[in-house]
């Protein structure tokens, strides 16, 4: 049964996805601006104008050019970035385990903030502790991830300068690696100094992103656990003299982190949309940032490949986390 | 009528039961919803009156006064407030002026997505069958971009601009409205008063519009507060890539990126903007809870 909810879903999500390529690539063809105009030299005659868009494949007609395109992206060819005169594959390869490492970093964050809030929230429910949490969470609800990110940087720059403020990794600790997951490689290669270089790095962006989704959290989370800590398993633990805190941790939690994790992967995808401006603001290099400069040189190729592979992502995350709330759930298995 | 009511009520000895208040009336008790609609209401003051209020020209550039601290810290100015830009600009002229593009972004645009999302989200939710699966099937191929890159996409496709900015928030999040207004539209279909309506006559445009419309309303006013707060916080997105408005107007978003830059000699020019952008998404953020608590009955109990 599973299989087949499976089956169904990728289907969906092919369907999405081809809908996805057909709308970047007609709204690409019906820009006015020329990406060929942008690259040329002013003293250029028509003749290398022509070769050159012949050289990019712009010059065949709007419907050939996507049957080429598509035919290449069924055999992994994205076509040639034609600002950084690379694969388009090669440059999302090379981009994209930055934007991955930071966005997990950022997921891990938010789950232990967001727990840990909503858990606390929970010990001290009626009391002014409460009032404080619900208060302060109700306004960080509000708060998006730009925000944030410019509010560390005025922390960070001013008041506390401690992090720094932009790049991945110091410049002349980013060599030997063989991965371009440098902080999963430091890590496991025992390197801790670089590893530590690498998340003085990414401890901002990552706080940025993370911040939203664990206020979101602490809401649902807090909200299901209260409701659980009144249920009659809770008044047999507490007859059995559980304290409360084993209370939360063993008899609660346990029931009410459902909807708690189905949305945290909803809310997931957002959190990757959030790196293209948070990467942005903290020159972060990851696909993210990478996008906004493809789309101010209107970079068609490597747009095309950075939407397809957003798009990707996105789906792939939700296609997970509907298998894992079906599998944690045997109600909704057969739905 | 009267008088049975009060005998009855004498009968039984029981107070009749208070008329719950008027939804405006209960808005007006809301702290949160009078701050937040206070705090709006003196923003849309300074932006309509900012000549009158902006205490400089916020375009005048004065570099021999170039990152004067706010008043308070030493080498303050008296006539710069808040301080001055790497430019000499006044910084609390420039954010009064900058909240004119920001606002009119926020009704503008969260206005129109409204408009065409709650359209389409009625006949979806109506008429079901075809309809609805070709508007949620593109609903769904919309939400798979993720929204900060389909409005640089946009904006690259459409070019820079304050028309553009607000094409690529309503072309965005109309699917928003859509979402929310198809169930709503799905549950109220079944309720007994819309297959009264049909029954006596009504055609199916009008039992929609006059009868399942105004059910829906309040669920959309809500939505549409949270939404200008949305569309505030994306000007001030592409304002800062450099994708919205040109540089010689100000914006809440442009003012920011410059401060970035000088972060370290003039925090103030990233700080005040800052603030200012906090506090208008915090503020429709909360008149927009306040209303969905005060105006859906169901929240309510």
């Amino acid at each position: 049964m599973l299989l087949a909810v499976i089956v169904r879903r990728a289907a969906m999500a092919l369907i999405t996805l081809a809908g996805v390529a057909v709308i970047v690539f007609v709204l690409l063809r019906v820009v006015p601006g020329d990406p060929v105009a942008m690259m040329i030299s002013p003293g250029a005659t028509a003749a290398d104008i022509a070769a050159l868009k012949a050289h990019y494949g712009l010059d065949a007609p709007i419907p050939e050019q996507f049957r080429i395109w598509a035919a290449g992206i069924v055999t992994g060819d994205f076509g040639t970035s034609i600002t950084l005169h690379l694969p388009v594959t090669e440059v999302l390869a090379s981009r994209l385990p930055a934007t991955v490492e930071l966005a997990l970093l950022a997921l891990f964050v938010a789950v232990i903030l967001g727990g840990g809030v909503a858990i606390a929230g929970t010990l001290m429910r009626r009391t002014a502790g409460e009032t404080v949490i619900d208060g302060l969470n109700s306004i960080m609800l509000a708060v998006p991830d730009f925000i944030w990110a410019l509010a560390l940087v005025l922390l960070f720059a001013v008041a506390l300068p401690v992090l720094p403020l932009t790049g991945r990794i110091d410049p002349e600790l980013a060599e030997g690696f063989a991965t371009k997951f440098y902080l999963t490689e430091s890590l496991l290669t025992g390197r801790i100094g670089v590893a530590g270089n690498i998340l003085s790095h990414m401890i901002m962006p990552a706080l940025a992103l993370a911040l939203p989704l664990a206020a979101v959290i602490v809401r649902l989370l807090k909200q299901s656990l209260k409701e659980a800590m009144v249920q009659d398993y809770v008044l047999l633990g507490r007859i059995k003299g559980l304290g409360e805190l084993r209370l939360v941790l063993q008899e609660a939690l346990r029931n009410a982190i459902g909807p708690t994790l189905a949305l945290t992967g909803v809310q997931f995808t957002f959190l990757i949309g959030g790196t293209v401006i948070v990467e942005r603001i903290f020159a972060y290099p990851g696909i993210g940032n990478l996008a906004i400069d493809a789309v101010i040189n209107r970079d068609f190729p490597l747009i095309q490949g950075l939407v397809l592979l957003f798009g990707l992502i996105f789906i792939l995350v939700n296609v997970a986390v509907d298998l894992g709330v079906a599998a944690l759930n045997p109600r909704l298995r057969y739905a | 009528m009267e008088h049975s009511a009060q005998i009855a009520s004498v009968l039984t000895t029981e107070k009749p039961e208070p008329r719950p208040l008027p939804a405006y009336l209960r808005l007006a008790r809301d702290p949160k919803v009078v701050c937040a609609g206070g705090f709006i209401i003196l923003l849309m003051v300074l932006a309509i009156g900012a000549p009158l209020i902006a205490p400089q020209d916020p375009l005048a550039q004065n570099l021999l006064n170039a990152t004067l601290p706010p008043v308070g810290f030493a080498d303050a100015e008296p006539g710069f407030l808040l301080g001055t830009d790497g430019l000499g600009r006044d910084v609390l002229s420039r954010v009064i002026y900058g909240s004119r593009v920001s606002l009119t972004v926020a009704f503008v645009a969260a206005g129109l997505a409204c408009l065409i999302g709650s359209l389409l989200g009625l006949m979806a939710g109506y008429l079901g069958a075809i309809t609805d699966a070709v508007i949620s099937r593109l609903v769904d191929i919309w939400m798979a971009f993720p929204p900060v890159l389909l409005s640089i996409l946009l904006i690259a496709v459409i070019g820079t601009g304050l028309h553009s900015v607000i094409i690529a928030i309503v072309v965005i999040d109309w699917t928003r409205f859509c979402r929310v207004v198809r169930t709503e539209t799905m549950n109220q279909a079944q309720m007994d008063y819309v297959i009264a309506a049909r029954t006596v006559g009504f055609s199916r445009p009008a039992t929609l519009f006059r009868e399942i419309l105004p059910n829906v309303v309040p669920v959309l006013i809500a939505l549409l507060t949270l939404e200008m707060g949305i569309a505030v916080v994306v000007e001030a997105i592409l304002s800062f890539v450099g994708l919205s408005v040109s540089s010689d107007t100000p914006t809440w978003g442009g003012m920011i990126a410059e401060g970035r830059q000088i972060v370290h000699e003039a925090w103030w020019v990233l700080a005040v903007p800052l603030a200012a952008l906090f506090a208008t998404v915090v503020a429709f953020n909360q008149l927009g809870d306040g209303l969905a608590r005060s105006l859906d009955p169901v929240l309510r109990r």
